[in-house]
Parts: C-alpha cells; structure tokens; sequence
C-alpha cells in the first residue's frame, strides 16, 4: 500500500468508494504522520485518534452498505476556532484552554453529515488574530516549506497556520480555516496550498469563536483546487441559527473545475501594485495574467482606488467587534479564572493572564476606538470608507468577471522576524483584506516560487456568491502552472 | 492623536484587563503607532457616505416564538470554574 | 393637564417643583427569549430556562424572536407612536457577572419605535398627556443574588435575554401621583394588548425613575435616575425621598451629581449605586451578528387591525353607549375582564343597574375572595337575568340580593331560583287587599296615628312585606295603603 496521506481529497474519496482501502486505514494512515511530524512542526493542538478511528469505522459501513456520504471516509483536520463537541475548543487561547463545548459548530456538524472523519484540532493564532501563527498559547506553528539550503523555521502565515501546514505536510487531506482578513489566503500562499475564503454568509458562522463578526468566513484550506471545491460544497449551506448566513443554494463547487474560462474577463487592479512590492511578487503575478490570456480570458485594467484604506479601516472594525466579542471570557461561566480581592480584579487578572500580548493589543484598540468621543473619528469613519472600498468592486465588477492579485506580499518569512512591529505584521493582510470588508469571495492558489524556493500565491477575488468562477478560473491556472511541489521532508 | 499613559490605564480599566503600570508607557508607544497608521483615514473624503456595517444585503431574519431550548441547567453548567445548586457562582458583587 | 392643584415641595428657600420622568421595562409576553428558543416561564429552577446563546458561549449567536417584534410594534401603535421601518440593534458593552456576553443587545440610535403620547387618567376624571420619546427590544439581564453566601453572589440567568420593551417618557410628569398614574395607565394598556402581562411583583414590568428638581418655572435641573422601582406604592415613595434629598443638597449649596441610585424599599431610601457608576462608558455600536430589522409595511398594516379597543376609546364608549358616569367607567375599564364581563351582561338589560350589580355586589364579592373576573363563579348571562327580573317586575331589588346570593352559591339561573323559592312579587291587589285588611284590623291605633302622621305609612308596608314574606310589590302596597287610610 502506497503511502495513504500522498493523496489528495479526490483520489483518497475515489479510491474509499472503490474500496481500495479503507477509512480506518487512511486514519491511521494520517495519524501516524501527525505523530511523527507534530513534535516539529507543531500543526496539532491535539489530536483526536478514538474519535478518528470510531469515525473511520462508521465510514467504512457506510462504504460497505452503499450509502457513502460526499466526503465518507476523508480525514480531515478541524481549525481550533471550530467548536466541536466534547473536544477542547480553546481558539488556541489560555483563557479558554480546556473548554469542551456541548456543542458543535454547524460547518463541521456539516462534515461530518457528509462523512468527513476528525484527526484532531488545528493550530491557529490566538483568536486568529495574527499573521504567523506565532500569538498561539500552544507555541508557533512551524512551515513545512524551508528555503533553500536552509534550516531556518519559517512562519506558516496565520492565522489558519496550523490548517495550511498540515496540508502541506500530508498530516490531513484538507482542513478547515477562517478568514478574517486574509487568514486563508495567506497561510495557502506561505505553504503552497489551495484557500478560498468564500462569499461572506456562504458558511455558517455558528459555533465558531468569533472574531470579528461582520468579517469572519469559515473556508477550506486543501491540496489541489478540486479539494477545496468539494470541501467548500460540505461546509456551506443557510443556517437558520445564523442571521447572517445567507439563504442560498450551495452549487456543486467541484463542477465548476475544469471548465473553460474562455472570454471571461479579469481585472488587473493597477492599485495593487504597492510602493515596495519585491520583483518576484510582481512576476508572479504576470506569469498569472499571461496563463488566462492563454487560456482565453480578456484581461482588463481596473481601479480599486481606495484599497490603501482598506487595511487602516480593517485594524479599526476588527479590533472594535474583536473587543465585544471577547467581552464573554470573564472567568465567570467558562474557561479561565484567576483569583483577586474583588469583582473587577477577578475580571482584570483573568483576562490578563488568559488573552496573549497581541490579542490584549488588539482589545485595547478596540475599546479606544468605540469609546466615548472616537466613535465618530475611528469607527464610524472606517465603516465609511468600508462602503467606499466595497462600492469600488462594485464598480469593477461592472466590467470584470474576476480579479487577479497577488494573495501576499512576500513568501513565508522566518519566526520571529516580525514580532516586534504590529504594523509590519499587519502588512501581510494587505491584498486581502478588502474582500473581507467588502464580503467577496476570494481564492489563493500556489502559483510558483521564490527565488529561494518558497511557494508563492496568487489571489482571485469573484463577485458575491460567484465562488463557481473562481474555481474555473483556479483549475485553468493550476493547469497552466503545474505546480506540484511538496515541501522536502526535513522533520 | 497619540495615546497616553493615562489613556491606555483608562481604556484597560474598561476592557477589564489589569495592566502593570510599567507597562503603560510601552503600550502607549505601541497604540500610538497602530492609531496614527488608522488615520490614513483622514484622507478620505466619506462626506454622505453611508456607513457599511455588514456585507451581507438581506435584511434580519426573524424566528418563530417556540420554546426549543434550555431544560439543561447541567449543560449550562459544566464548563464553570464554580458552581452551586444550579446557579454559577462569582465574586462578591458589591451594589 | 391636569387640573389639580401643583404639586410642590416647601424647602428652606420656598417652594420646589419636581419633574419626572420614566423609562418603563415592560417584559414581552412571549413563549420565547428575544434571541434564543429558550423559556420565559416564572419561577424555573435556577438557570434551567438557559441556552448556550443566553449563557454567552462561543460562537453562539442570537436570532430574533418575530412575536417579540410584533408586541413592539403593536405596543407602540397603541402609543400612537411613530413605528419605524428600519430599526438597529445596538451593543451596549460592560462587565457584570448577570451579563454573560459582556454586552447587552439593545437599540440605541435606530429604536423599532418612535415619538407617541400617552393620555393618563387619575382616579377622580382628571387626565394629562405624557410624551413618548421611543420604545426599544432589548435583553434583559440574569439575576444576581447576594445572600446566598457572605463571600459570593449566586448568577441565574434564567431572564438573561427575555425581551424587553423599553419605553421612554419625556420628562412631564411633575408629582408622585402622576407618575404612578402614567405606569399605571401604561400598564393597562400593555395589559389590554397582551403584549406584556405588567406584572409588578414578578419585575415584569418595572419602572427607572428620572427625577429632578427645580424652582417652579425655573431650567431643568440636574436628574438622578432610580433603577428597577418594581411598584407603584414605592415609585412614590422613591421620588418623594430623592426629590426631599435633592433639595436638601441644593440649598445645603451643593450640586447634583447625575448618577444612577438605587431604592431600598426597606429604608424607604435612594442611595448612590457605586458599583454601575465607575467608568460609564457603554461603546455603543451595531450589532455585527445583526442585521437592520426591516418592518414589511404590510404586515404593520395586519398589526394595526388586529388591534384590540385601547383602555382609552373604551372609556369614551362605555360612557356614551351606557350613559356610565366617568368614574363607574374607568373602574369598568381598569380591567378588561370586568369590562367585557359587564358588556356581556348588559346586552339588551339597563345597563345602569348592570353596572351597580357588577360593580358593587359581585365585584365586593369577587374581591372578598380573591377572585379574577376570567373566573366569575356567576355568569354575564346570568347577572344580565337578573336585572332583567328586576326591571320587568318579577323581583324586588331585595329579593333580588337573595337570587343573587343563591347564584353565588352556585344555585343556578336566577329564573329557575326565582321559581324554585317562590319568590315572585306579588302584585295581585286581591290578595294584598286581604292582607292589608288583616292587618288594619288587628292595629287599629296604628290607623288612627298614621292617618295622622303619613309617615307612619312605612310600618304597614313593613308588616304586608312580612306578611308576604317579602314577596309583596312595594309600590303596590303603597297604593292600596294610601287609598285604605285615606291619604
Ligand atoms: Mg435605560
Ligand atoms: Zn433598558
């Protein structure tokens, strides 16, 4: 038996179906894996093994009987921020370190409908707040990807790092992640992996800790484009338990794959084109305009003249519903308590010792920014401006179909390196951002490399609940790319 | 506008997040820096702009009124760091 | 306005006028939480009336209940309110251990409803108009109980996400009794629309105070707001103390400090609420789990006609279609039940005397033992008979209280007592003729005094109703006396 966790979600769902092997084996097959590559790579907060193989099990009667669901047997890796009942759901925070939800979120209740089977919690930035998996209270998440002639650790990007690097590294067929402000896309782009973000609403957010809720998206993090497609299709759908989501019929993702994008026209933003961007981003981002013309599509200069605001208004809204969010971990009901002499000291050492340096930060801005006098000059100005960007896209898409950018500003950078400057951190969210306040879908697909061998993504961004053409359009090039390259095996 | 000392003491003490006083300086640096790189804002012209709060172009749903939850005091119980007799029990409160 | 005399309070440097006015939680009377598919139900064990979305888990999120947002809307067409099409839910942010989310889903800038009145009547007929300001949904809040423990609280947070309705007066009210009366005319109208069962004692319906004082004519002067005064007999109370308190400071030469204080019901005192004063700061802003709350006028159109006749229109009817006096009316009106039971009972009957009957003797009754018009052991049917045997002849207004005595006592229709008992007047002169006779014979001296003395004319009536065991026509006895004496 070849090794079981080479494969992509397709062939492991085709090859279960044809019962080349089975579910309990492509369990094992994975954990086996985790076990031998978490230690390094750190893309686990745990796992689950009874629940895997108690699963995998289920699946294989389901196979035997006839009555597989989409994705019967598929091991797959649940992103901390993901309630899943039973099992601690701690959105890779102290303060909530331990929690077990009675509860499930409904994505991954919807998975496990369609037969998904769970290895265990994925690494994140603390309440996914962050940009390379590093303001995680269970430590970094460690790149699979290495430069070359390097041993130095790389970031995964964050803050789905744990769900991009596990992909990579074949420690699951697909994952879940959230996107907030680029937190698919990134890691997808730093680890050589598929990501799409979709239509804010697609994905349910119930049972998934909140970030910031007018911006948070549940996605599929996966090795080829066909896999994040059939992911997706599981994980989306209305759910009445969510004001928010949207009541729409889910289309069959994975059909969309492999069509032709012949005349579609896509928009190059000229805007996009920032003051430093390195050589390689911008070749890169070339190379992917020269494989759709090539494969029929009409490219088209555009305008998105207010996406230098976008990342300044992003680090107003998120941090001020990130601050209400988070008003619930006071040590009264759940999670964390620390001692102190009164009421209020109770509160203020919970939450001083419970949230890490980065998320207290963004607390902080946040409280600011919605405090008395500020609402008007912070808050309310950036959900101005919001309607501003989302208005620019409006206008684009009056012309374009799609949009093509690159999904990061440069490939994964070494731990560490940026921890000291907030804004430079923040910096890698700024091609991506903007679909999240504006609630477009958006895909990242690896679409070559770095001069020093790292993966490098490019960013498609769609029109509202268009996520069928980014999938076309994302096999058209996945194609024309051929890229794929694993990491080396050095853990 | 740079923030303060005093400011961040004042906002902590409203986020309810006990801050050492050694740390309030370093951490008016470091939100000072992210403010003054927010107000880039300020070049943007919003005059009569409606301000966006959501992405999403419904309007709210509504439910129906039916009783189909609660009846599990245990459930609402079990994550708590102390409880007694079914209700949670927290700090002296003083009114 | 009213035409009662100002209300004023006499201080050292003379006369103060206070002014008043009230934000009012009127809990709605749904099955449901406002934005869980949890309970509302009175007196559940401690926090079994709980979702994971009440108790502010996460990830969970809130779903508006339709039927609260009905009551609201319906509520505030009773106000003659401004009803608004496009409303925002709001969190307002702060710490308390009863407030599981750390914020509480209210309206802020955008309420469901806007500027309405209220027309409030005392006791006596005097009315005066209270300006509304707005009504809001909100969350209510869990319970925090301090004296379960010396060194904690106990958290129940069966409320925690009730619907509330927040309505709030403009600032007209300038006595004690005029606030009272506005809650309790605002009472009866949630009441009568069933949107909210105003129950006081169960803090259904609870009242903050804003109070204020100032020299009569003069600016308005720095208010104080009382939370959470659950009745009448204490909204009083808490407003004559805070109003005495707040002159006292002022012409002490201090200044008002606008807080929020709090209302010992056992001291019969208001004192400063520490813990809600420090750091005010609510950061108010939309809702992100929340879409607008968009009204389909169509259905504020449906909602306007299912609407029952309000306390106010009543009033005016049942004085115009009855000829009831204004006080026998506003008692009739101050419970539905009543009203309707007497509107049943005075189909086709005086209504007059049906309303002295329901009124006095079974409403004393009803009272005497605890008793709710819904649960009337005598019918509406079977007062309106009543009356009826009284107006046709068949019965004395007496007798009449000896039917109803019986009917209370669960004898069944008045006729069949009437008959059961023989208690049918008599008018027949014959027979009274005869018995007038016996009498007269066997009283001469009484003959001879009232022919002299007319007045005298009442014993004969007394002894022919004992004679006839009280059966006997009055105004019959009195002709044929009259005519027999010679008067
Ligand atoms: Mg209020
Ligand atoms: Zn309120």
């Amino acid at each position: 038996m070849s090794d079981l966790t080479k494969l992509t979600l397709k062939g492991a769902i085709d090859g279960l179906k044809a019962k080349s092997f089975s579910a309990v084996e492509v369990a094992k097959a994975h954990l086996d894996a985790i076990a031998a590559a978490n230690p390094a790579i750190n893309a686990y907060i745990q796992t689950t093994p009874d629940q895997a193989l108690a699963m995998a099990k289920a699946s294989d009667e389901r196979i035997a009987k006839g009555e597989a669901g989409p994705l019967e047997g598929a091991a797959i890796g649940i992103k901390d921020l993901f309630c899943t009942k039973g099992v601690q759901s701690a959105a890779a925070s102290n303060i909530l370190r331990g929690f077990k939800p009675p509860y499930e979120s409904t994505v991954t209740s919807q998975l496990w409908r369609d037969g998904a089977v769970m290895l265990g919690k994925l690494n994140m930035d603390e309440f996914a707040m962050g940009s390379s998996n590093e303001s995680s209270a269970f430590g970094p998440v460690v790149n699979p990807w290495r430069a070359k002639d390097s041993s130095q650790n790389l970031t995964p990007g964050g803050s789905s790092g744990g769900s991009a690097a596990a992909v990579a590294a074949d420690l699951c067929l697909a994952a879940t992640a959230t996107d907030t402000g680029g937190s698919i896309r990134q890691p997808a782009a730093f680890t050589g992996t598929v990501g799409i973000k979709p239509t804010y609403g697609r994905c349910s957010r119930f049972g998934i800790v909140a970030f910031a809720s007018s911006l948070d998206q549940a996605g599929p993090i996966g090795k080829t484009v066909e896999d994040t497609a059939l992911m997706l299709r599981s994980m989306s759908g209305h759910d009445p338990k969510d004001s928010t989501s949207l009541p729409v019929e889910v289309p069959d993702f994975a059909a969309f794959v492999g069509k032709s994008v012949k005349g579609l026209k896509i928009g190059v933003p000229g805007d996009y084109r920032i003051e430093g961007m390195p050589e390689e981003i911008a070749r890169l981002w070339d190379q992917g305009i020269e494989w759709l013309k090539a494969a029929g599509c009409e490219i088209k200069s555009i305008r998105l003249p207010h996406t230098k605001y976008a990342l300044p208004a992003y680090y107003i809204i998120a941090p001020a519903e990130a601050s209400s969010n988070l008003a619930r971990y006071d040590g009264m009901r759940f999670g964390l308590r620390e001692e102190g002499g009164n009421l209020t000291e109770v509160y203020e050492n919970t939450r001083a010792k419970g949230f890490g340096p980065e998320v207290k930060r963004r607390i902080l801005i946040g409280t600011y920014v919605l405090s008395a006098g500020y609402y008007d000059a912070y808050y309310l100005k950036a959900l101005k401006v919001r309607r501003r960007i989302a208005d620019d896209f409006e206008a684009a898409f009056k012309e374009v179909d799609a949009i093509l950018t690159p999904t990061a500003p440069s490939a994964a950078f070494p731990l560490g390196q940026r921890n000291d400057d907030p804004i430079a951190m923040y910096l890698n969210d700024v091609f991506t951002v903007t679909t999240n306040l504006a609630g477009l879908p958006g895909l990242s697909l690896p679409a070559g490399t770095s001069q020093t061998g790292l993966p490098l993504g490019l960013q498609l961004i769609g029109k509202p609940l268009d996520e069928g053409t980014l999938f076309s359009l994302a096999g058209a090039m996945e194609q024309a790319a051929g890229v794929s390259a694993k990491p080396a095996k050095w853990w | 506008m740079a923030i303060d000392a005093a400011t961040v003491r004042r906002v902590a003490k409203l986020a309810r997040i006990a801050e050492p006083e050694e740390r309030l300086e370093p951490l008016a640096r470091e939100l000072s820096a992210i403010i003054s790189f927010i107000e880039q804002l300020d070049e943007v012209n919003t005059d009569g702009v409606e301000p966006m709060t959501s992405a999403v172009h419904v309007t709210l749903p509504m439910r129906e009124d039916v009783v189909a939850d609660g009846g599990d005091a245990e459930r609402v119980l079990l994550n708590a760091p102390k409880s007694d007799q079914g209700f949670f029990v927290v700090p002296k409160v003083v009114e | 306005m009213s035409e009662r005399p100002p209300y004023r309070i006499q201080g050292r440097t003379g006369e103060w006028e206070v002014v008043l006015g009230l934000e009012v939680h009127a809990q709605v009377a749904s099955k449901a939480k406002l934005f869980s598919a949890a309970g509302t139900g009175f007196g559940a064990a401690p926090n079994d009336h709980v979702s994971l979305v009440d108790a502010g888990f996460p990830g969970m999120l809130p779903v508006i209940n339709r039927f609260c947002v009905e009551q609201a809307v319906k509520t505030g067409l009773g106000l003659k309110a401004k009803i608004n099409h496009r409303s925002i839910f709001d969190r307002k942010n702060y710490f308390y251990p009863d407030l599981p989310q750390g914020y509480q889903i209210s309206q802020f800038k955008d309420p469901i409803v806007g500027e309405g009145e209220l027309i409030v009547h005392h006791d006596d007929g005097t009315s005066f108009t209270v300006g509304i300001e707005r009504l809001h949904l909100e969350q209510d809040a869990g319970k925090s109980i301090h004296d379960m423990d010396p060194n904690a609280t106990y958290v129940d947070l069966n409320r925690s996400g009730v619907a509330l309705m927040e309505i709030v007066s403009r600032p007209d009210m300038r006595s004690p009794d005029e606030a009272a009366a506005y809650v309790k005319t605002l009472r009866q109208l949630v009441r009568y629309m069933g949107t909210c069962d105003g129950d006081m004692e169960k803090g259904n319906l609870r009242a903050d105070v804003n109070v204020s004082v100032r020299k009569p004519g003069a600016e308005l002067g720095t208010r104080c707001e009382i939370k959470n005064v659950n009745s009448l007999r204490f909204i009083q109370q808490a407003i004559v103390y805070e109003a005495h308190r707040q002159i006292e400071v002022i012409e002490d030469g201090g200044k008002i400090v606008q807080e929020t204080r709090l209302f010992d019901a056992g001291k019969g005192e208001t004192r400063s609420m520490r813990s809600k004063e420090e750091a005010h700061d609510y950061r108010y802003f939309p809702d992100p789990d929340l879409l607008p709350l968009v009204l389909d006028p169509v259905w504020v159109k449906q909602i306007q006609a299912t609407l029952p006749e309000l306390p106010e229109q009543k009033l005016a009817r049942m004085q115009s279609q009855y000829g009831l006096s204004a006080y026998d009316a506003a008692v009739l009106v101050g419970d539905v039940a009543r009203a309707d039971f007497f509107e049943e009972a005075a189909k086709g009957r005086d209504a007059k005397l049906v309303a002295n009957w329901v009124l006095n003797d079974l409403s004393g009754k009803m009272g005497a033992d605890g008793l709710e018009f819904e649960a009337s052991p005598v019918s509406a049917a079977d007062i309106g008979a009543l009356v009826g045997l009284i107006t046709d002849g068949t019965i004395s207004g007496k007798i009449a209280r000896e039917v109803f005595e019986r009917m209370w006592a669960g004898e069944g229709a008045p006729a069949a007592i009437v008959e059961k008992h023989g208690l049918v007047q008599v008018t027949d002169t014959g027979a009274l003729e005869a018995a007038i006779d016996e009498i007269m014979a066997a009283n001469p001296d009484k003959v001879e005094s009232a022919k002299e003395k007319p007045q005298a004319i009442g014993w004969f009536v007394g002894q022919v109703m004992k004679a006839t065991g009280g059966k006997a026509n009055p105004g019959a006895v009195n002709q044929i006396l009259k005519a027999k004496l010679g008067l």
